[in-house]
């Protein structure tokens, strides 16, 4: 039965079934309790944003509070795995990373390939990221390219409740390393979530809108921002097809390159960083494995290369915005 | 030796501690009305902590700072104008508008930035006081931590490579008993966090953050063995927030009336006031007057910011570069 939960209560749902389903599921972070040794409540916060809120109670000693040590227990959930725990370590925001990423990518990536596949490493990092809460240049990076440039990580970027579930149980079902991010922004996004439980597998794009024109390819928050503009740009009778990788490693090319050959266009949409970046992956991907069903130049539409601003009025003018896609989606059209 | 405290030092203390007092109470009103964006951590009742430690330093001695960060700028001698401007997201702030309160910083006046990260301050203490010792610069550096802060591998890293380079460095741990919600009886190994001096080398005290006295001492002595040649401290001061993490926050962690108790029976300023009246070197009426002038410049700085301009799209892409 399906009924309408938000984007963090999915991600919660999923760890709690996920949990009852096997022992070996464990929870851990900075807070994700919180209230580990406090006077007060023992499970005061359920994680900064309360996205893991009630687990504590339910599966006693399995959610597990840490000190501020992110190589240490990042590398400890990592160990766990090696030898058949299902640990999800928590990042609490992904810009963290800087702190404990050789455990990630020297450690945990790399395991598998250098012991001649002999290991598995069955661990989930969840982290939240992205720019809007006037959060600043430390606290509102996306990173999921880094991590998708990295070989032995598997990178998953929901952009609804409905994704949110299905991947978080298959990221904690997989025997590889995954990086699991959630954008702030869509915490309290709302949608039809089944109560049950469901796995979506990875390396499966979601084709979000149909349509013959454009095709936009857009990550994680973009999805919606590209809904948005497309709804508009309908009015003016260009038909764009949406698609949404839910995972950038492993990425479905396949989904997407079809509909490029059928489209002839191209505009991803990527709120990171534009150099070396989800964007100008796909762009060059897309410029190398069809170019001749191109009918105009490809467009990136991206943050800048610049920190994330503090201030709103540069927030906003950095965060990519349905207007930026228009523009780029008309620009693709008109292109002679 | 510290130096003794003259009746101007006394007046500068109490006039920082309150500034920082006027300005993070002031921030926790604004704040509860949504004009002020982002995320503030609030430094009130820890004043006499970095205010005890920055009267012993000078322009030319640096501190790193924390997300909690407020008090050291202004202990440090960074503009509060500017402070609030900043926070308010406006151009004329100390950063431009581009920092926000995580990120406040002002190099020529030794604040090497708030951080957003935890931990991220001990390296570059250590680079700053190496910078010093290689040019035979008596200048010391101030890591600002807390006990959440302790348990991160930078510091353990900076406080090794401090006392095997022997530089002039202090680890400065604020220790108020908690890192978000979590309390630090819970992530902290030892009875004590200046326990882990020895472990690296170094002397570690721990002292009463609720009084300026005791901070300013221990972090003078330590100081002034660093200014010499002698090398790191740990000085851990024992103190409370007086809100939540971050404004917004319900505290359900915390013990009813914890924070009440405290304001009642040890806060620093009430203490300070109490010291320095009852020994008669300084008057009622005097530090009375210098709370006027205090709430003055805080409202001044709040009329300003809500009015001063924010940054354009022309400032979006420069400052990422010295050169292009
Ligand atoms: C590397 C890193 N990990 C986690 C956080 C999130 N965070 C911000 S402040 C904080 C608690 C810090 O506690 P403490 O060091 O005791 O300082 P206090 O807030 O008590 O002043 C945490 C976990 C962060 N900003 N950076
Ligand atoms: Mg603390």
């Amino acid at each position: 039965m399906a009924r309408k939960i938000t984007y963090q209560q999915a991600i919660n749902e999923a760890l709690d079934q996920e949990m009852s389903r096997d022992q070996n599921v464990i929870v851990m972070g900075e807070d994700v309790a919180g209230g580990e040794g406090s006077p007060g409540e023992q499970d005061a916060w359920g994680g900064v944003l309360g996205v893991t809120r009630g687990l504590y109670h339910k599966h006693p000693g399995r959610v597990i509070d840490t000190p501020i040590s992110e190589s240490g227990y990042v590398g400890a959930a990592i160990g766990a795995a090696c030898v058949g725990m299902r640990p999800v370590a928590e990042l609490m925001f992904v810009d963290f990373l800087g702190v404990c990423f050789d455990q990630i990518f020297n450690q945990a990536a790399k395991f598998r390939y250098m012991f001649g596949g002999k290991s598995e490493t069955p661990v989930v990092i969840r982290a939240m990221y992205g720019a809007g809460f006037r959060a600043a240049a430390q606290h509102s990076q996306c990173l999921y390219n880094i991590f998708t440039h990295i070989p032995g990580l598997k990178v998953v970027v929901p952009s609804n409740p409905y994704d949110a579930k299905g991947l978080l149980i298959q990221s904690i079902r997989d025997n590889d390393p995954v990086i699991f991010l959630e954008h702030k922004a869509l915490y309290t996004m709302e949608g039809e979530v089944p109560e049950e439980s469901y796995a979506i597998p990875f390396g499966e794009a979601a084709v979000v809108r149909e349509g013959h024109d454009v095709t936009i390819v857009a990550i994680g928050r973009m999805v919606q921002k590209a809904q948005e503009a497309a709804a508009e740009l309908q009015k003016q009778g260009i038909h764009c097809e949406i698609i949404d990788p839910r995972t950038t490693s492993p990425l479905d090319t396949d989904t997407i390159l079809e509909s490029v050959e059928k489209t002839g266009r191209l505009v991803v949409v990527d709120e990171s960083h534009p150099r070396c970046s989800m964007a100008s992956d796909i762009a060059g991907l897309a410029a190398e494995r069809v170019f001749g069903s191109l009918k105009a130049p490809i467009r990136q539409v991206t943050g800048f290369h610049s920190p994330v601003p503090f201030s709103d009025t540069l927030e906003e003018l950095y965060i990519p915005s349905a207007a930026k896609i228009i523009a780029a989606v008309q620009s693709t059209k008109e292109y002679k | 030796m510290t130096k003794t405290l003259t009746r101007e030092d006394l007046l500068k203390a109490y006039r920082t501690m309150r500034t920082i007092r006027e300005f993070e109470e002031r921030l926790h009103t604004d704040f509860a009305t949504g004009e002020i964006p982002g995320f503030v951590h609030l430094y009130a009742g820890e004043e006499a902590s970095a205010t005890g430690v920055c009267m012993n330093l000078t322009a030319d001695d640096h501190i790193a700072s924390t997300h909690r960060g407020h008090g050291h700028c202004i202990a440090k001698g960074v503009d509060p104008v500017g402070m609030m401007a900043e926070i308010w997201g406006k151009k004329t702030g100390t950063c431009k508008g581009k920092g926000g309160s995580m990120h406040i910083a002002d190099l020529s006046v030794g604040m090497l930035g708030a951080n957003g990260i935890v931990g991220g301050g001990g390296p570059l203490v250590c680079g700053t006081a190496l910078a010093a010792k290689l040019r035979n610069q008596p200048f010391v550096s101030v890591c600002f931590f807390g006990d959440g802060a302790s348990n991160q591998g930078t510091i353990f890293e900076a406080m090794n490579l401090a006392s095997v380079w022997n530089l002039p460095v202090i680890f400065l741990a604020e220790n108020n008993g908690y890192a978000e919600a979590t309390s630090s009886k819970f992530s902290v190994a030892c009875d004590n966090i200046a326990d882990r001096a020895s472990a690296f080398g170094m002397p570690g005290i721990t002292v009463d953050g609720f009084d300026f006295f005791a901070v300013y001492e221990a972090a003078g002595a330590a100081i002034d063995r660093a200014r010499n040649g002698g090398g790191p401290s740990l000085v851990e001061v024992k103190l409370s927030r007086y809100y939540g993490h971050f404004e917004g926050d319900q505290q359900t962690y915390r013990a009813a009336g914890e924070v009440q108790n405290i304001r009642d029976t040890k806060d620093c300023l009430m203490q300070f006031a109490h010291r320095v009246t009852s020994s008669g070197e300084i008057a009622q009426a005097e530090l009375d007057a210098i709370d006027a002038e205090v709430k003055a410049l805080i409202d001044g700085s709040v009329v300003k910011a809500k009015s001063d301009p924010k940054p354009t799209e022309a400032d979006l892409l420069t400052d990422v570069y010295v050169s292009y």
